[in-house]
């Protein structure tokens, strides 16, 4: 099979080509090896290339499929090559958080998922970058440099998991796993025209992510569609003992992609006028609204609802998020990891030094933030604020989906803004934020599918959030919304082609 | 809340990052920006709300106290920056 | 001017559960620096903790023990400062809901003063690593082999008045944590560890003065020495009109003094919040009722009961319980049958004086029941009279568990001369030579008999039973 061929499939499409050999796990791991090679220069969205690692798992696969393993036979992503987001731990693979702090180092253990993909099948082909240590909205905080957006060199790809989004959006990557704390999955999906699924709290494991603000992180799917979305849910998701906050098996979603059938009938969805109203792009605008109608015209009943609590949740999550985050960061200290600074004169210095020279500026912000809503003094006006203005924003979605099944958000005010305008103005960075936050605050589903484009070609996304542990139901939502619309189907080549064709 | 040029100092010294001049004015005036957008918050009344610490209402979860092997010496050195004879190497702590 | 001492402490046990607080690791004393690790325990990133059933078992069954309120809804926090010995640097704690609150523990002091201290709270908490300090340079070697190992911190009221008081709670503590069997608590492991934080006021005065902490002092003896010290040096500073700075001070065992520790925090705030990687803990009326239910005998029934159904006095029972490797040593021989007036004369006669004599702690007696009640039948069967008794007592003192008594006395000739045939000769031997004296002893001379009894046992080398000499020295005296 020629290479792009098998880089535009979906993840289920290339499984399916895969078991029915029509090629090869082999083969697929060196088609996007050749995406990499083509689309890197412009996008640079890994950090890390895991080129024998890949074959030598690949081909493990392949001899596995040949020889009728059957728990493989049966695993619809078996073969398929995946990208994974640096923060995750990779056993003798260096993870990076896109940090210098954390220099060349090398984990001795996998993450939980990473354990889970292996059993699977799936092939991991390399590490993506990311603002560092997941604080930012760009990827341009990056220790290694920005990512590119791929639809338009010149803006970026969204973030913190910019290099997973831009990578399946260059088609550098048939799927990706990322991360999202305050919106890290869903915005940079957004920005990259793909899908990404942010999970209930507590459904995929959290050992092995390097932590941000954990009660708030959450591993999840980035992918062409929402089935590929699912399908990795299968992987991934169910109770974990090494992860104290993993919910109960008894309690977790589960059979993700059989529930696919697009069927929403009867279904209540909300919009939220605040989340219209408030400055949006008309794209964006027109986006959502057009969402609503088709939903509508699949048979699910739309309303107008109230989110009152809109302009709290920016304070709220940067509180909470600021504060775990200095506390999880102290262990960059050094004494252990990468990077350590020289010529102190003692251990303070040390510390110091290698803190100061070893994380970026976004990061120091960050931990000073943090440090500060915790410090004596403080704490009560601000992080134990924070927590009771959380339990009021958990209670008024509470009272709403008491009524809905899901509601519908902006992913983004915007459309991917130009490299280098954020970051010039840090709090309007951060109330770019405004629409995916609460959905971390409150631990719920949050699922971003291509909605439309704007005037400038760039691809716009649209949230689908539902009540904690209504996963399914979010997915199914957005698998009917695709069922029904093509903008998940575009792609930079794919477009290019076209309008090449009209051209001539 | 005013921040002022001490509590920049105060803050980067718990957390041990180190800021000169010039960064210390840029932090106070980024960070001074955010906080105050931050105190919107006081304008709700929270007199009445238990602060949220876990989203879900999950409690106990406990491992038995069973051992398991530890790590071999060489992983938990491998990614440290200096070491000696299966310990880390630190300056000197005054004790 | 009168003075009046004020002391709190904060003592931190280590629970002997098996493995750490959050990880699977071995809690084993000992090993090779950085084997008893893992990626949870040394803070690799991304890892996370989990709690040990076992640690809040044992904490909630000590809560209940210290007559303490326990929290139903209580969390875990963390504790945020940077060391080389912490490596998330943060110490995961509780702070803002500790389990049990509001305890009270009962003593007697030495000189019979009974009082009641109360307990602000206990929480749970992890153990850091050990700093090793290189002998050359100018370098630490942080070790975490101790990372993680479980411990209590019970807080106490100020309500301490004297040393006195301090080694009595001590003691109570230490007795009742071993007798549930949730710690060792041995201080010079270090598995028992005090903090002591003193002022001085003016008798009468309503406020406590200005503080300072103790940390870490790892003996009883230490520790009275070092609130003597620190006491009288408060005093002089307020005799002399300085003022008391509030600060950590440290006790030094050979000068005994206790010295301002330069401030090596550069700011004491540590930022503490709920830690979120830890759902918070519920404690059901059905756990408390099921952990109040497996409690252990503890001292005070145990010293009741021995009274009542051994008739033993109240110091002998008190003595006996007073600690729970001591009263096991004695419930374990009288178990397998040996008597028990004769088990308690040996335990509160000899083995003290032996204690007292080579400095054994309670803890550490390594008497091995099944040898000691060996011991005991040669005794009391005669075969071994009491004096040699005490020789070989020594022993058993010793503790050899694969120690054969009956060899021992056999080898050594020890064993006693029960012949009467045997000790009649001596006795005739002895009062023949003696004649004369018989006949003043016969004139009324009484003083006589004991010489006759000891010239008769330094011929049997002391072998003879008493009893049975004295019987035939009369015997022998009347016939003549």
């Amino acid at each position: 099979m020629e290479y792009r061929e098998i880089c535009e499939m979906t993840a289920l499409q290339l499984g399916q080509a895969i078991r029915e050999k029509k090629t090869t796990s082999t083969e697929a791991v060196s088609a996007v090896l050749a995406a990499i090679e083509e689309k890197e220069p412009q996008t640079h969205a890994y950090i890390t290339i895991c080129r024998e690692e890949a074959f030598a798992k690949a081909s493990e696969v392949d001899a596995a499929l040949a020889a009728g393993d059957e728990g493989l036979l049966a695993s619809p992503l078996a073969g398929v090559p995946i990208a994974i987001k640096d923060n995750i731990c990779t056993k003798d693979i260096k993870t990076s958080c896109a940090s210098k702090i954390l220099g060349d180092f090398a984990p001795f253990y996998d993450a939980t998922v990473i354990e889970k993909l292996e059993k699977a099948g799936a092939v991991m082909i390399g590490k993506t970058n990311m603002d560092e240590f997941a604080m930012g909205s760009t990827t341009e905080t990056s220790a290694y440099g920005p990512t590119l957006n791929p639809w338009d060199a010149g803006r970026v790809p969204g973030g913190s998991s910019g290099g997973s989004a831009a990578a399946v959006g260059a088609r550098a990557a048939v799927c990706a796993l990322g991360s999202d704390t305050g919106g890290s999955i869903r915005q940079p999906a957004a920005y990259c025209g793909v899908t990404g699924f942010k999970p209930t709290y507590g459904t995929v494991s959290r050992y092995g992510l390097i932590a941000y603000a954990s009660s708030l992180d959450q591993i999840g799917p980035i992918a062409k569609d929402v089935k590929d979305c699912a399908a990795l849910m299968d992987i991934i998701s169910g109770h974990d003992e090494m992860d104290g906050t993993s919910l109960p098996q008894e309690m977790q979603p589960a059979g993700y992609l059989n529930a696919m059938n697009g069927k929403i009938t009867g279904m209540r969805i909300g919009i939220p006028k605040e989340a219209v109203e408030k400055g949006l792009e008309p794209d964006v605008k027109k986006a959502i609204l057009d969402m609503g109608r088709t939903l509508q015209n699949l048979g699910a009943e739309v309303e107008e609802i109230s989110l009152p609590f809109l302009d709290y949740v920016i304070p709220t999550y940067y509180i909470i998020a600021a504060a775990e985050a200095s506390s999880n960061l102290s262990r960059f200290d050094g004494v252990r990891y990468g990077f350590r600074a020289e010529g102190y004169e003692d251990l303070t210095e040390m510390y110091s030094k290698t803190r100061s020279q070893g994380f970026g500026e976004e990061v120091k912000k960050r931990i000073l933030l943090g440090t500060f809503v915790l410090s004596s003094g403080y704490y009560d006006a601000y992080y134990k604020k924070a927590l009771q203005v959380k339990a009021i924003i958990k209670q008024e979605f509470d009272k709403i989906f008491s009524r809905f099944d899901a509601i519908l958000l902006p992913a983004a005010p915007s459309t991917a803004p130009k490299l280098g305008e954020s970051l010039a103005d840090s709090l309007k960075m951060y109330l770019s934020d405004i629409f995916t936050v609460s959905v971390n605050i409150a631990g719920l589903p949050g699922l971003s599918v291509p909605s439309g484009f704007d005037r400038e070609g760039m691809p716009v996304g649209t949230q689908i959030i539902g009540p904690a542990l209504g996963d399914v139901n979010v997915l199914n939502i957005g698998y009917a919304f695709q069922q029904a619309t093509d903008w998940h189907k575009a792609s930079p080549s794919a477009c290019a082609a076209a309008a090449e064709k009209e051209v001539r | 809340m005013q921040i002022t040029k001490e509590l920049v100092g105060y803050v980067a010294e718990l957390s041990r990052i180190e800021l000169d001049e010039a960064q210390t004015e840029k932090m106070q005036q980024e960070l001074g920006a955010i906080v105050e957008y931050m105190d919107i918050l006081s304008t709700l009344d929270t007199t009445e709300t238990e602060p949220l610490s876990h989203i879900f209402a999950i409690t106990n979860v406990m491992r038995e106290d069973e051992v398991r092997p530890s790590a071999d010496n060489e992983d938990i050195m491998k990614n440290l920056p200096e070491t000696e004879d299966g310990m880390p190497v630190v300056p000197r702590t005054i004790d | 001017m009168a003075w009046e001492v004020v002391i709190g402490l904060e003592v931190h046990v280590e629970l002997n559960t098996k493995t750490k607080i959050f990880c699977s690791c071995t809690t084993e004393f000992g090993g090779a620096p950085n084997t008893h690790c893992c990626p949870i325990c040394t803070g690799q990133p991304g890892t996370l903790p989990k709690l040990n059933r076992k640690v809040l078992e044992s904490a909630v069954m000590t809560g209940i023990a210290l007559n303490c309120d326990i929290t139903r809804y209580n969390k875990f926090d963390r504790k945020n400062y940077f060391y080389p010995d912490l490596p998330k640097a943060y110490q995961i704690s509780q702070l803002y809901r500790p389990f049990a609150r509001n305890g009270r523990v009962d003593i007697t002091t030495r000189s019979g003063k009974k009082k009641s201290i109360g307990i602000h709270e206990i929480h749970m908490e992890e153990d850091a690593g050990k700093l090793v300090h290189s002998p050359f340079g100018d370098v630490t070697y942080p070790d975490w082999n101790r990372c993680g190992v479980p411990l209590l911190e019970i807080v106490s009221e100020p309500d301490f008045r004297s040393a006195e008081e301090v080694i009595a709670y001590l003691e109570k503590l230490k007795s009742t944590l071993q007798y549930l069997g949730v710690s060792d608590c041995k201080m010079e492991e270090g598995s028992m560890r005090a903090d002591v934080n003193l002022s001085v006021r003016e008798v009468g005065a309503p406020e406590f003065g200005t503080r300072t902490e103790m940390k870490n002092i790892n003996s009883f003896k230490s520790i009275e020495r070092a609130i003597a010290f620190e006491s009288q040096r408060q005093i002089d500073c307020l005799e002399f009109g300085e003022e008391i700075v509030q600060e950590t001070r440290r006790w030094d065992e050979n000068r005994g003094k206790t010295y301002s520790m330069r401030s090596k925090e550069n700011a004491q705030d540590y930022r503490y919040f709920p830690e979120p990687d830890i759902p918070p803990i519920s404690i059901s009326e059905e756990m408390i009722r099921t952990l109040t239910e497996a409690q252990p005998e503890m001292a005070e029934a145990k010293k009741a009961r021995y009274m009542k159904d051994y008739g033993m006095s109240e110091k002998n029972a008190g003595i006996l319980t007073g600690n729970k490797h001591f009263a096991q040593i004695f419930e374990e021989t009288i178990a397998l049958g040996a008597d028990v007036t004769e088990t308690t004369n040996w335990l509160m006669g000899h083995t003290l004086y032996l204690m007292g004599e080579k400095g054994v702690e309670a803890d550490d007696l390594s008497i091995q029941p099944t040898v000691f009640a060996k011991f005991e039948d040669l005794i009391v069967s005669g075969r071994l009279n009491r004096t040699m008794g005490k020789e070989v007592f020594e022993k058993v003192f010793e503790g050899d568990p694969d120690f054969d008594v009956e060899g021992y006395i056999k080898e050594n000739n020890l064993e006693a001369i029960s012949d009467d045939s045997q000790v009649g000769a001596v006795v005739k031997e002895v009062l023949d030579a003696y004649m004369d004296l018989v006949a003043d002893y016969k004139a009324g001379d009484e003083k006589l008999y004991g010489f006759f009894i000891g010239q008769c046992m330094m011929k049997l080398k002391g072998k003879a039973s008493p009893a049975l000499v004295n019987r035939l020295v009369k015997e022998e005296i009347e016939r003549r």
